[in-house]
C-alpha cells in the first residue's frame, strides 16, 4: 500500500463549493509536521490557513497559487512514510470528486449564518431489482457497453447510455423526443442508448421503475439522471436524459455548442466532465481553423507575437471566469450605476502653484523621505472642501440621508488583481504629513495585494487618479454608499491665460460625479469650484478655509 | 469606530489576578486554594486550549463540519465550571467546551456533534450538563424553567441545595428569550445564575452596537443583582460564580455574572474576524491572556516550576493526538439512527416510518 496520501480541499465553511489557493506555505520536498500550516485558501467567507493533516514529505502540489479549486479536489500529496520507496499511485482518502462541489455559488442566498443548501444533484446508487433479479446478469453482458459489471438490471440501461451513444451514434437519444410523457420516455431512452440490449432492457425498465413512476422526477432518478434536469426538462431536453453530466457542465456545453451525446465521459460513472467538454470544444475549433487555414495563413504570419491569436491556434477566444475582485467590481458598478442617478461636472484648473508647493515640500528636510504625488494636494483640497460642504460626504439610506462627520478617503488603485478602493480612515483628522504617509502606505499595500478587507469598507468619498494613465478625465461611477467621487485627469503643460498673458502652465481637468438624489447642481458646483480654487491657489485656500 | 468608544476600555470589574500575574485583593471576593488546586486550574486552562486548537485544525482538514473555538475564554469557562458543585445543572451554548471538561465529559463529545455523527451524545442527567443549544439564548429559558422546577421539588434553600447556571454570550443579551428568562427568574426568584461571557462580538457586531449600558447593569432593571468580573482571570471568575451559585442554592434568587473577556479566534470556523476588527485590538487583548498571567503567578508564588509547565504541555499534546485519532475513527451513524432517542419506549407512527425507511434502504444494491 502506498504511503502517499492526497489531501482534498475540504468544505471550510458550511456548504462552500470552492476555494482559491492564495499562497503555498510549503514546497515539494519539504518535510512537514502534523498541523503545520501548508497553504492559505480564500473562500467566499474567509481567508484561512490550512494545517497539514499528516506529517511527512510533500511529494506534489496539484494547483498553483491563484487557482480556484472545487471542494473535494486533491490539492497536495504527502508521503507519510518518506524513504519507504513507495511513490506509486496515491491513496485518495478524501471525498470522491464529483460528490461535493458543482455549480458556481452564484445562485445561493445568504442566510443568518452560512449559505443556503447547495443546488447540486446527489449521486444516486443503483437499486436492487425486486423481481427481475434473474435477468440482470443476462442483461449486462448483452448490452456490451461500458456499464460496470456490478450494476444490475435497471441500471445498465441507464448507465450504458452515455457510452453506447457514441458507439451507436446511428440511434442517438436525440431521436427520442416524443411528447408522450416523461415516464414513457424512460424506457425508450434505455432502448435507444443500447440497442443490443433492447430486449432485456425493454422488459426490465418498467420493473426497475417504482410503481408510481408517472412523474418526470422519478423517471429521472431511475435513470441515474440528476433530478433538477429531468424535472425542469422541456420535451426536447429529454434527449439528454441518457447523458450523465453535472448541470454547470451542461451549461458550458450549451455555451460552447458542444453536443454532449457525442462525447465519452471520463468522470465518475462515465459522467462527462468540464475537461471533456473543453477538449471537445478545442478540437472542434482547431478543425474549423484547419479547414480555413489557407484563408488566414497570411494573417497568422503577420500577427505572430501580437496579443491576437494566430488563426490556427486554439485560443482565438479566451474565457476568463468572473470571480474575486472582478466580480465584486462588476456587482458594485451595476448596483451603483442603476440605483444612484449620477451627474458629472468638469472643471479645468491650473495646478501650477500646487505643484510648486509640492516641490517645495520635497525640498523640506522634514519631508525628505516622503514620496509626494499630485494626489496629495488633491486629497487635501477634497478634505478642505468636504469640511465646508458636509452633504457631499453622505450616504443615501432610503428614507434618510446619513451625513458623515468624518472622512474615510478612498483611493482607487489599479492592482494585479483588479481595481480596489482602500480608504484612509479618519483622513479629516490627519495632518498633511500623516495624510501623505497614509496615502503612500495605502497604495503600497494595495499594489502588493495585501490590503485587508477592513481597509476597503466604510469609505465616504473617493478619488480616482485616472491621470496616471495619461487620459484627460473620465466620468467615474460612484462607489456604493458614497455620494460623490472625484476623478483627477493627467496634469499637462498647456497654454493658459495667466495674469492676462498666454503662458505655459500645468493644467488638469477635474471631474466630479455625484448622487443627484442628495446633491443638487448648485452644491456639486460649489464643491468642485472649491476643490479647483484650492489647487489653483493652495496657500490662500489653506489660510482661508484650512 | 473601534470597540470601546462607549464602553469604558478598563471597566470596573472584580479582579484577583491582574494581566501581569499579580494577585490583587478585592473587598468582597477572595479565593483559598491549595497548591494542587492552583495547579489543577492551570492544567484545565492549558488542556482545553490545546484540545480546542486541535478541533479547529480538524475542521480545516475536513474532519468537522464546523467548530466554535473558545480561544481566549478559557478562564471564564474554567472559573465557572470549577465553581459548580456536583448537584448543580448547567445549560451551555455551543462554545462551552471548557464547561464540559470541568464536568468530566469525554472531550470527544462536542467533536462528535460537530462532525455530524450524533446530536450530542453525553448523558446530560449524569453529568448535569444540558445539550449544546445552537439557538441563541434559548437555553436561558430552559435553565429558568429547570430552576423553577427544582424550587418546586424542594431542592433549594439549604447549603446543600441545587443551583442552575445558564451560559450565553453578549449577543444573546439582545434576544427576547434572554430578557424573558430574566423576567421569569426574577419574579419567581429562580435559583439560576445567568453567566454571560461578554467576548465583545456578536459574530461581527461589536459591543457598542449591542448596548449603551454595561451588560451587567441590565440585571438591576429586572430586579436582581448583576456583577462584572474579569473573565480572563480564572480566580476572580471562580470566586464570583461560586458566590452567585451559593446565593441561588440558598434561595436568594438569580444573579447575572458578566465575564468580561475576548474571543481571540473567529466566531466559528466559517467566520473571518479580520473583516470586522483590527489586528491591534486583538494584540491588546493578547496581553491579557488568561494562561499567561496564571503561569507568571504560579511561578512567582513558587507553586509550580518549568518542569510542571512542560509536563502539562506534554500531557495536553498527548491528549490532542489521542483525540484526533478517536475522531478519525468515529463511525458514521447508521441511517436508521435518526429514529433513535425520539420517544422513550417508541411511538407507533415512528415505528412504522422506521420500518418503511428500512425497506426503502434495503432496495439498494449492497444494502446500507
Amino acid at each position: 500500500m502506498s504511503s502517499v496520501k492526497d489531501f482534498p480541499l475540504p468544505d471550510l465553511g458550511e456548504g462552500l463549493t470552492e476555494g482559491e489557493i492564495l499562497r503555498w506555505l510549503v514546497q515539494v520536498g519539504d518535510t512537514i509536521t502534523l498541523n503545520q500550516p501548508i497553504c492559505e485558501v480564500e473562500t467566499a467567507k474567509a481567508a484561512v490557513e490550512l494545517p497539514a493533516k499528516w506529517a511527512g514529505e510533500v511529494v506534489a502540489i496539484h494547483h498553483p497559487e491563484g487557482t480556484t479549486v472545487e471542494v473535494g479536489t486533491p490539492i497536495i500529496s504527502i508521503d507519510t512514510q518518506p524513504g519507504s520507496g513507495s511513490s506509486a499511485a496515491s491513496d485518495s482518502s478524501g471525498v470522491e470528486a464529483g460528490l461535493i462541489g458543482g455549480p458556481a455559488p452564484g445562485g445561493r442566498t445568504a442566510v443568518l449564518v452560512g449559505y443556503g443548501p447547495r443546488n447540486v444533484a446527489a449521486k444516486r446508487r443503483p437499486r436492487v431489482s425486486s423481481t427481475a433479479g434473474g435477468s440482470a446478469p443476462a442483461a449486462a453482458p448483452a448490452s456490451g457497453a461500458s456499464a460496470p459489471a456490478s450494476v444490475s438490471a435497471a441500471a445498465p440501461a441507464a448507465y450504458a447510455a452515455p457510452g453506447a451513444a457514441s458507439s451507436a451514434a446511428s440511434a442517438p437519444p436525440a431521436s427520442v423526443t416524443g411528447p408522450g410523457g416523461s415516464a414513457a420516455a424512460a424506457g425508450p431512452v434505455g432502448l435507444a442508448g443500447s440497442p443490443a440490449a433492447a430486449g432485456p432492457a425493454g422488459s426490465v425498465a418498467p420493473v426497475g421503475l417504482p410503481a408510481t413512476a408517472g412523474s418526470a422526477g422519478l423517471a429521472g432518478s431511475a435513470l441515474g439522471q440528476p433530478m433538477p434536469g429531468a424535472v425542469s426538462a422541456a420535451p426536447g431536453a429529454l434527449a439528454r436524459a441518457g447523458v450523465l453530466c453535472k448541470p454547470p457542465v451542461r451549461k458550458l456545453a450549451r455555451d460552447l455548442g458542444v453536443d454532449l451525446t457525442t462525447l465519452t465521459g471520463s468522470g465518475p460513472s462515465g459522467s462527462i466532465t468540464r475537461d471533456d467538454v473543453m477538449a471537445a470544444s478545442a478540437g472542434a475549433a482547431s478543425a474549423v481553423a484547419a479547414s480555413s487555414a489557407s484563408a488566414f495563413s497570411a494573417a497568422s504570419a503577420s500577427s505572430a507575437g501580437s496579443a491576437f491569436a494566430a488563426a490556427s491556434a486554439p485560443g482565438r477566444e479566451e474565457r476568463i471566469p468572473v470571480k474575486g475582485v472582478r466580480r465584486l467590481t462588476a456587482e458594485n458598478m451595476v448596483a451603483s450605476a442603476f440605483t444612484a442617478p449620477h451627474v458629472t461636472e468638469f472643471l479645468t484648473v491650473d495646478m501650477t502653484r500646487s505643484l510648486r508647493a509640492v516641490e517645495r515640500l520635497r525640498q523640506h528636510r522634514d519631508w525628505r523621505d516622503v514620496r509626494i504625488s499630485p494626489l496629495l494636494p488633491v486629497a487635501k483640497a477634497v478634505l478642505t472642501a468636504l469640511r465646508r460642504y458636509p452633504m457631499v460626504n453622505s450616504t443615501w439610506a432610503g428614507d434618510e440621508i446619513v451625513v458623515k462627520h468624518y472622512v474615510n478617503l478612498g483611493i482607487a488603485a489599479a492592482t494585479d488583481r483588479g481595481l480596489i478602493v482602500p480608504n484612509v480612515k479618519d483622513a479629516h483628522a490627519l495632518s498633511l504629513r500623516q495624510l501623505a504617509d497614509a496615502l503612500n502606505n495605502l497604495v503600497t499595500t494595495a499594489k502588493s495585494g495585501k490590503t485587508p478587507p477592513a481597509d476597503m469598507s466604510g469609505g465616504t468619498f473617493t478619488i480616482t487618479n485616472v491621470g496616471v494613465f495619461g487620459v484627460d478625465t473620465g466620468t467615474p461611477i460612484l462607489p456604493p454608499g458614497e455620494a460623490a467621487i472625484l476623478a483627477l485627469g493627467s496634469v499637462r503643460e498647456q497654454p493658459w491665460v495667466h495674469k492676462g498673458k498666454v503662458k505655459v502652465r500645468h493644467v488638469t481637468t477635474l471631474a466630479l460625479s455625484f448622487d443627484h438624489r442628495i446633491i443638487d447642481g448648485e452644491l456639486g458646483s460649489l464643491f468642485l469650484r472649491d476643490v479647483g480654487a484650492f489647487l489653483t491657489d493652495p496657500e490662500t485656500a489653506l489660510l482661508a478655509w484650512g | 469606530m473601534t470597540n470601546g468608544d462607549r464602553i469604558p476600555p478598563d471597566p470596573e470589574f472584580v479582579q484577583l489576578l491582574d494581566p501581569d500575574g499579580e494577585r490583587v485583593e478585592h473587598p468582597d471576593y477572595s479565593v483559598e486554594f491549595t497548591p494542587d488546586e492552583y495547579r489543577g486550574l492551570y492544567r484545565d486552562l492549558v488542556i482545553i486550549r490545546k484540545l480546542d486548537a486541535e478541533a479547529t485544525a480538524l475542521q480545516r482538514q475536513g474532519e468537522l463540519g464546523i467548530w466554535a473555538s473558545l480561544l481566549g475564554q478559557e478562564a471564564a469557562q474554567v472559573g465557572a465550571g470549577r465553581a459548580l458543585r456536583p448537584q448543580d445543572m448547567a445549560f451551555p451554548t455551543y462554545r462551552e467546551h471548557g464547561i464540559l471538561h470541568c464536568r468530566g465529559i469525554d472531550p470527544i463529545m462536542p467533536l462528535g456533534l460537530f462532525r455530524g455523527v450524533d446530536q450530542g451524545a453525553w448523558d446530560s442527567q449524569k453529568h448535569k450538563v444540558h445539550m449544546y443549544t445552537i439557538v441563541i439564548g434559548a437555553q436561558t429559558l430552559h435553565a429558568t424553567g429547570y430552576a423553577m422546577g427544582i424550587t418546586m421539588d424542594g431542592k433549594v434553600g439549604t447549603e446543600d441545595g441545587e443551583a442552575v447556571i445558564a451560559f450565553f454570550g453578549d449577543g444573546a443579551t439582545a434576544q427576547g428569550d434572554v430578557n424573558e428568562s430574566f423576567v421569569w427568574a426574577s419574579v419567581f426568584n429562580a435559583p439560576v445564575v445567568f453567566f454571560c461571557q461578554n467576548n465583545q462580538y456578536a459574530i461581527s457586531e461589536p459591543l457598542e452596537r449591542q448596548t449603551r449600558v454595561p451588560l451587567f447593569k441590565r440585571a438591576s432593571g429586572f430586579g436582581f443583582p448583576g456583577i462584572r468580573v474579569d473573565g480572563n482571570d480564572v480566580l476572580a471568575t471562580y470566586a464570583v460564580t461560586k458566590q452567585a451559585l451559593d446565593n441561588a442554592r440558598l434561595g436568594q434568587g438569580p444573579t447575572m455574572v458578566e465575564a468580561y473577556t475576548y474571543r481571540m479566534g473567529a466566531h466559528t470556523t466559517s467566520d473571518d474576524p479580520t473583516r470586522y476588527r483590527a489586528g491591534s485590538e486583538v494584540e491588546a487583548w493578547r496581553d491579557k491572556d488568561p494562561i499567561k498571567r496564571m503561569r507568571i503567578f504560579l511561578t512567582k508564588a513558587g507553586i509550580a516550576d518549568d518542569d510542571f509547565f512542560t509536563q502539562v504541555d506534554d500531557d495536553a499534546a498527548k491528549q490532542a493526538v489521542e483525540l484526533r485519532e478517536r475522531v478519525l475513527a468515529l463511525p458514521d451513524p447508521g441511517p436508521l439512527s435518526i429514529f433513535d432517542n425520539v420517544y422513550p419506549g417508541g411511538s407507533p407512527l415512528l415505528d412504522e416510518q422506521r420500518a418503511q425507511q428500512e425497506r426503502y434502504l434495503a432496495s439498494f444494491e449492497g444494502g446500507h
